[in-house]
């Protein structure tokens, strides 16, 4: 079923990225990992639909945030990124997902790691824990081309520093910062090792990202010692054209 | 051309069209493929969505367990390569 949201407010994350406030009337609630379809029409009919995670915790207001990353030679994320203005409406569909959802409920440690805008869904995941006072241990992998790229970087510098706070690794991929303690590389057993909860505490991971980066992520948790099926996984990448 | 390897998603991205058919959420069924007997989630199916329509391959033998086409009004689902699917009905959503 669609539903016709309208924008509320926009907020930049990065020079590429924009968070979206849709007010969504009827919202019947969300969990954290959960996802919509967003439907665009053009004046001539022409529609198409792509997929983006919810990047807020679930709240009592008939609203959700979008954080949406401009792709090259996209077909709809440059509208969402750069055309679309407060009072614009979208159809929207969801919320979508059960799979890959942080509950409020669960108490088992929990391993978060995100390629690029992957973090968006686990970022949903880290606000609901937050909101919710819930205590379960939370650690964070990130990997991310550059500083300027990172997401939410000022609400997860506070979060890590919390009472029951998470424990953020970033890991840059191209540029990283002078004092970073690693060159700049991809994720790594040797990382993993460092960043991530020992298989003995069997924590959930939850890995978001484009599918290259979810599978050799998931390779190197589950060579850990990680049950697969202790490892939730999402993908995204420019093949979700869809008409 | 992106190589046919890397070229593909999960269910998780399929859910959103699956969801016009079945009222439950399917990426937290569990499903058998009729090829291998290999039994996961349906969210770690690859799923092709670059063709006409949406094509889910088994993670493990990669043979076809679902179709779904829409040509107009109609919508066509083929479930030849899923023996049975698991749906949990405490899978439900929250109401804020």
């Amino acid at each position: 079923m669609w539903r016709v949201a309208t924008v509320v407010a926009l907020r930049d994350e990065t020079p590429t990225a924009r968070t979206l406030t849709l007010d969504v009337p009827d919202w019947p609630g969300h969990f954290a990992g959960q996802h919509v379809d967003v439907r665009v029409t053009a004046s001539d009919g022409y529609s198409a639909v792509r997929s983006y995670s919810i990047a807020s915790a679930p709240d009592s207001q008939a609203q959700i945030e979008l954080t949406i990353e401009q792709l090259p030679n996209g077909e709809v994320s440059p509208y969402l990124t750069q055309v679309v203005a407060p009072g614009d409406r979208l159809e929207v569909r969801g919320p979508i997902g059960g799979w890959f959802v942080w509950r409020t409920e669960q108490t088992e440690p929990v391993q978060l790691i995100a390629g690029g805008s992957g973090i968006v869904p686990l970022m949903a995941m880290i606000r609901s824990r937050a909101s919710a006072g819930n205590k379960s241990q939370f650690r964070l992998l990130y990997s991310v081309r550059e500083p300027g790229a990172i997401f939410y970087r000022d609400e997860l510098q506070t979060l890590s520093h919390d009472k029951y706070s998470v424990g953020v690794t970033y890991a840059y991929t191209r540029k990283s910062p002078k004092d970073s303690p690693r060159p700049p590389g991809r994720i790594d057993a040797a990382l993993i090792a460092n960043a991530t909860w020992p298989s003995a505490l069997t924590p959930t991971c939850y890995v978001c990202g484009p599918t290259s980066f979810v599978e050799s992520a998931t390779d190197l948790v589950s060579a850990s010692g990680i049950e697969r099926d202790k490892i939730r996984t999402e993908r995204f990448g420019s093949t979700g054209e869809r008409k | 051309m992106t190589s046919l390897a890397s070229n593909y998603l999960d269910g998780n991205a399929a859910a959103g069209e699956l969801s016009r058919i079945f009222t439950m959420d399917l990426t937290a069924a569990e499903g058998q493929c009729a090829h291998c007997g290999a039994r996961k989630r349906f969210a770690d199916a690859h799923v092709y969505m670059q063709s006409p329509g949406v094509v889910a391959r088994c993670a493990v033998c990669q043979h076809v367990l679902l179709r779904l086409v829409s040509v107009r009004q109609r919508v066509f689902l083929d479930l030849r390569g899923v023996t049975y699917l698991c749906l949990d009905t405490d899978h439900v959503q929250p109401s804020v």
